[in-house]
């Protein structure tokens, strides 16, 4: 069998997460209007300020136009056509504790490979687990209550801490930003409320589970983790979703501040149905989100790693605004079969000294299309601004695509600015020398392929990492041509 | 006489339109230590890519035999299982993973294939650390990336240490000797001759006889066109290094012959 064969059989391994769970969904009608968010603010028992800032979004939303410029193709999508607001009917009262879940849901979370009890025991991670739009489960809260962290479902923190909500929501995305993020402002139905005061490490790695499941309905997730002076938090997302014909939107909000000295770190797996090998149904993943350093020597780290999903299209970005401030970004981007991802990140250099660094690492296999996009902008402001750029493609065959589009706007003189680009391809060479030393080529291109990740996984904590690694192999299976 | 370890009769192979080996005919016997010289172009690394099983290289006709068994027929890892080992010439570089974990890998997908039972992490280390010694390697080397960064000498080093871990029942070497210093070349061919066992055979592919003084071989053969057109015992090397492959242009005229088609 010839190595392109090979590689070709490699790449086609079926998604493993497809199945939907049969839960009773207590839903809105389909469509938008006026009404619809009425409804969702009323459902979720929201004061004044959330419906009015709902609405301004949406009437806001209203006069915007989707925008096109991005380097990813897809159908009209029919915003009237689509369920803004789902939620788990609990049988009964509420759970009160893990063992008051759904036991339905718990199976799935335990497909999943991700049994909540398991994960505190092991990990010592406490758990938001978001299913379709409302927080279920929440764990470790006393432990993180004694630190005085705040970890909560948004809808929790919007009736117990609406002040701190009030004043930050908002603040780094505003309602009016984009044409999804302002979607999401008018319809978000849940996400991740997080608060680490002042001076606080918060004493574990947070963590949410994310999980598209009615079908047709949109998911609009909204998260806002805040870090107060001197306070760190090191926060995890990760997702799968199960198997669907039909496209569906995934438009979340993910806003993060740091105040002086505070450190934000936030790592993200996604795994979400990327469609057939046809490029049929598939997760439309159009996301923002925004860090601000605002505070002096604050530091945002992002680090991703994009497996899934037919359509990839985010710039996590960090506006650097706070003297000595430092935003991170660290990116794997993989598209097989027909998977387009348009991704990279904005670095807003603002104050003095501040420094970034930026390491994307774009994978492309059968017809997929990779964009790196980037933008570094150093304003006259920020005397001595560092970034450093690292930009590098794998290709895998020659049917799929990398594209790099780096944009560098520098208005101060002392600023310095470098970007580094690179493009291979898995060598015949490479491949032969694994296997002539007895590796089959499945097992070759996995390893070469983890080897150029490598230092994006080095950043990953360490349980993510390993999930991160397996989850490329798995994704790779039936790639090049 | 028991059958050799590898028998190659009348072996043939092209790239594309050129044919490169023009009816090769050789056998190697276990223990036995072959030398293959001969001008650049003459098909030495060709026959070495053949046998280790590269795809670029179509095998029009003939067959080779390796321990009885169709070896043309095995896939290149399956040759490997198999105990066939070709030493690089130009080693390839694979960035961000790790030299020991890639030879631990290939280690075990080899015993694992054979039903063996794999090495863990730690038993590993030990072993490759106990194989490094033959080609003085420094510990260093186990955490950089495969080849990666490595000079000329180390990456030939590092072919030697991969075959000392692997163990081989052949072992191929390409141009093993290229680009390095002498005291490189010293530390590489006695790292080679540490590895010559009576079950294991090797095939030394050269363009010098300068590594003949230090990996003395049984057996010379001198390949030009494509064939094999001089066999000898190693005073044949010596005489090339005399005369230089203009020795070879008094040759029989089967082989002119052979080229005017």
């Amino acid at each position: 069998m010839s190595a392109p064969e090979t590689l070709e059989d490699l790449t086609s391994r079926q998604y493993k997460y497809g199945f939907v769970t049969d839960i009773e969904a207590d839903a809105v009608p389909r469509g938008l209007n006026e009404d619809i968010i009425r409804l969702i603010s009323a459902k979720k028992n929201e004061p004044a300020f959330m419906l009015e800032w709902r609405l301004r979004a949406f009437r806001h939303w209203l006069t915007m136009k989707e925008p096109r410029w991005q380097n990813v193709h897809y159908p009209p999508i029919d915003y009237q056509d689509i369920v803004y607001y789902s939620a788990p009917k609990p049988k009964g009262a509420g759970p009160k504790s893990l063992d008051e879940v759904d036991p339905e849901l718990r199976r799935t979370f335990d497909k999943l490979g991700i049994p909540l009890l398991e994960q505190q025991r092991l990990a010592g991670v406490a758990v938001d687990a978001v299913f379709d739009s409302v927080s279920v489960a929440t764990t470790f809260k006393e432990k993180l209550a004694r630190a005085g962290v705040i970890f909560s479902s948004f809808s929790e923190a919007v009736q117990n801490h609406p002040d701190l909500v009030r004043k930050y929501l908002g603040s780094v995305v505003p309602y009016s930003d984009n044409f999804f993020a302002t979607l999401n402002s008018a319809v978000f139905s849940d996400g991740s409320f997080c608060f680490i005061p002042r001076g606080v490490r918060c004493p574990m790695e947070l963590s949410t589970y994310f999980r598209i499941n009615a079908e047709n309905t949109g998911q609009f997730e909204r998260t806002l983790i805040v870090a107060e002076e001197g306070s760190s938090v090191s926060y995890l997302e990760g997702c799968t979703a199960p198997m669907r014909d039909k496209n569906q939107l995934h438009a979340a909000v993910v806003e993060l501040v740091a105040l002086d000295g505070a450190h934000i770190k936030y790592s993200t797996v996604q795994n979400w149905y990327p469609g057939d090998a046809e490029g049929r149904g598939g997760i439309f993943n159009f996301v923002t989100k925004r860090g601000a350093c605002r505070g002096k020597a604050s530091k945002i780290s992002w680090t991703q790693v994009e497996t899934g999903s037919a359509i990839t299209w985010k710039y996590p970005s960090v506006i650097l605004q706070g003297d000595d401030s430092v935003g991170e970004f660290h990116s794997v981007a993989l598209t097989n079969n027909r998977q387009q991802a348009d991704t990279g990140t904005k670095m807003i250099h603002i104050g003095r000294n501040t420094r970034s660094t930026i390491l994307s690492k774009g994978i492309s296999a059968g017809r997929g299309q990779n964009t790196y996009r980037g933008l570094v902008k150093i304003q006259k402001s920020a005397a001595g601004a560092r970034n450093y750029t690292q930009c590098d493609s794998l290709l895998l065959g020659s049917r799929c695509g990398a594209h790099t589009m780096p944009y560098i706007e520098v208005k101060n003189r002392s600023a310095r600015v470098e970007h580094e680009a690179s493009t291979s391809k898995i060598g015949e060479d490479q491949l032969f020398y694994c296997m002539q030393r007895g590796i089959s080529a499945e097992e070759a291109v996995s390893m070469i392929v983890n080897g150029f990740c490598r230092q994006v996984f080095q950043k990953l904590p360490m349980e993510f990492a390993v999930e991160a690694q397996k989850l490329l192999s798995v994704s790779l299976e039936g790639s090049i041509a | 006489m028991t059958t050799p370890l590898l028998r190659i009769r009348n072996l043939h192979a092209r790239v594309g339109d050129r044919e490169i080996l023009r009816g090769i005919d050789l056998e190697v016997g276990a223990g036995e230590v072959h030398a293959i010289m001969g001008p650049n172009g003459s098909g030495k690394s060709t026959l070495a890519q053949v046998l280790a099983g590269r795809e670029t290289y179509q095998v029009t006709e003939g067959e080779v035999l390796y321990q009885g068994k169709d070896l043309l027929a095995l896939s290149p890892e399956e040759r490997a299982v198999a105990g066939v080992f070709m030493a690089f010439q130009y080693p390839v570089e694979i960035p961000g993973v790790g030299n020991l974990y890639f030879l631990r890998t290939a280690l075990n997908a080899i015993r694992a294939r054979r039903g063996e039972e794999e090495l863990d992490a730690m038993d590993f280390l030990a072993f490759a650390k106990e194989k490094m010694k033959l080609v003085a390697m420094d510990q260093s080397f186990l955490g950089r990336s495969v080849n990666e960064g490595f000079s000329g000498g180390e990456k030939k080093r590092n072919e030697i240490f991969q075959m000392a871990v692997l163990d081989p029942r052949l072992a191929i070497l390409d141009e093993t000797d290229s680009g390095l210093d002498i005291d490189a070349l010293r530390t590489v061919a006695s790292g080679v001759n540490g590895l010559r066992t009576p079950d294991r055979a090797m095939i030394v592919i050269t363009h010098y006889q300068r590594l003949l003084d230090y990996i003395v071989p049984d057996r010379v053969h001198v390949l030009g066109s494509g064939r094999i057109v001089r066999s000898g015992d190693r005073s044949l090397a010596l005489e090339l290094e005399k005369k230089g492959y203009a020795l070879l242009e008094g040759e029989p005229p089967s082989l002119s012959a052979g080229e005017a088609r």
